[in-house]
């Protein structure tokens, strides 16, 4: 339901999946999704603001029903972490799965938000056009958080067993410290590091942007008339209903991945 | 689906808001809740405590309330055991009472027995002396049959 004059299939896609850009300089990279970042930056501040705000008026009394909630969240976010890490979990690893559930889970969430109305208001209110409202469906996010979580397993890795343990594990894991066998461990641990944020980050990407397209491909319905935007609505609800699963189980798995990755880096083969 | 800077953007944002989370957050609700899982441990200890209390006040309890039953029961055994004492007692003295009593009224009824027997007899004496003065016709002179009165007198005895 664009504005746009000629409204084609392909050009309202392309009209949702453009980001909106700044260039900071000569060629393709030094470019920034404004879209992307604002909407991510606005939810972890809120999300997080409203966490900190909580937590700050802590009692160990009796909560009020406020507290409850981040308290359930967190005692939820701290068994899964402690099922998986066995070490000092308090100091880094727990905090970060926090941050990274909560994040992912809004971030998804923003997908709840109809696609062609919020593009209205993005358009109307604030004046910007071609402005993305899932920052997850944007690989840039994925990648830099995957990517983050990465670099924290290398440095983890170095420093829970030393730079000479690491170097040592990737050539005489897993297969053993035969020298004939260094080539395939390095190999084989090669492809693990590369696949790892590649399959943490694309996994979620995947998911995220695959709902989009369905969501706009039933929103094309309604250019087929009264009949197809019913049906689109219906069928829209139904996905809706469905992706609200989607997006907290994938929340949900990429926290659990980082912290996976996180006690994998701990522990000495 | 092109790689550029947001991707170092926004991991620096997810730096920050992990170092955000690790430093102001965690910490403090994890000491909350640390804090009210020793209350409750503290709480729970404190019930368990008073439950063994109360248990060993009871059977304390239950032991003195044993312990006074038993003693008034001696006690109930001893007051009647005085009860009887003091009744068989009361029995003796009052039958010796009884007794003194019966004796001291006989005493009397004898005396009286007695008594009335003389009066009776000074009364036959006088009456048998006017008796015979009545027969004799003249007046019998006290002076002059004082031996004779005083004979019948001994008789009548």
């Amino acid at each position: 339901m664009s504005t746009e004059a000629a409204l084609t299939p392909s050009s309202y896609i392309q009209h949702h999946l453009t980001n909106m850009t700044v260039s900071l300089g000569e060629g393709s990279f030094w470019v920034l999704h404004i879209d992307t970042l604002v909407m991510s930056l606005i939810l972890g501040v809120v999300s997080l603001g409203f966490i900190w705000l909580v937590v700050r008026k802590a009692t160990p009394g009796v909560p009020s029903k406020t507290q409850a909630f981040v308290e359930l969240l967190i005692e939820f976010i701290d068994d899964q972490v402690k099922n998986t890490f066995h070490g000092e979990r308090h100091s880094f690893v727990a905090p970060a799965a926090l941050t990274i559930f909560v994040w992912v889970l809004l971030l998804n969430s923003m997908d709840f938000l109809p696609i062609d109305i919020m593009a209205w208001i993005y358009e109307n209110v604030f004046g910007l056009h071609n402005w993305r409202g899932v920052p997850t469906a944007d690989v840039n996010t994925t990648f830099a958080l995957a990517l983050s979580i990465w670099v924290l397993t290398i440095y983890f890795a170095i420093k829970v067993k030393g730079f000479g343990g690491w170097i040592h594990e990737l050539f005489c894991s897993p297969f053993g410290a035969n020298p004939i066998l260094w080539p395939f461990n390095l190999l084989l641990n090669l492809i693990e590091y590369i696949s790892k944020p590649l399959s943490h980050s694309l996994r979620l990407f995947g998911n995220m942007y695959a709902g989009e397209i369905i969501f706009m491909l039933l929103g094309m319905w309604a250019a087929t008339g009264v009949a197809g935007t019913i049906f689109g609505a219906v069928l829209g609800v139904g996905w809706a209903i469905f992706h609200i699963l989607i997006v907290v189980l994938h929340a949900f798995i990429f926290m659990i991945l980082a912290v996976v990755y996180l006690s994998m880096a701990h522990e000495s083969h | 689906m092109n790689i550029n800077f947001t991707l170092v953007s926004q991991a620096i944002a997810f730096s920050i808001f992990i170092w955000f989370t690790t430093k102001f957050v965690w910490p403090y609700l994890l000491r909350a809740i640390e804090e009210r899982q020793q209350k409750i441990a503290d709480g729970l200890a404190a019930g368990e405590r008073g439950k063994k209390e109360l248990e060993l006040a009871s059977q304390r309890s239950s032991e003195v309330l044993k312990e006074a039953k038993q003693r008034a029961g001696e006690i109930i055994i001893q007051a009647e055991k005085r009860a009887s004492d003091i009744v068989e007692e009361a029995k003796k003295n009052a039958r010796v009472e009884g007794e003194k009593i019966i004796a001291g009224a006989k005493a009397e009824v004898e005396h009286e027995i007695f008594s009335a027997r003389e009066s009776l007899r000074q009364q036959v004496a006088g009456l048998a002396v006017q008796g015979a003065s009545k027969i004799l016709h003249r007046e019998v002179n006290a002076k002059v049959h004082a031996d004779l009165l005083a004979s019948i007198e001994t008789e009548l005895k």
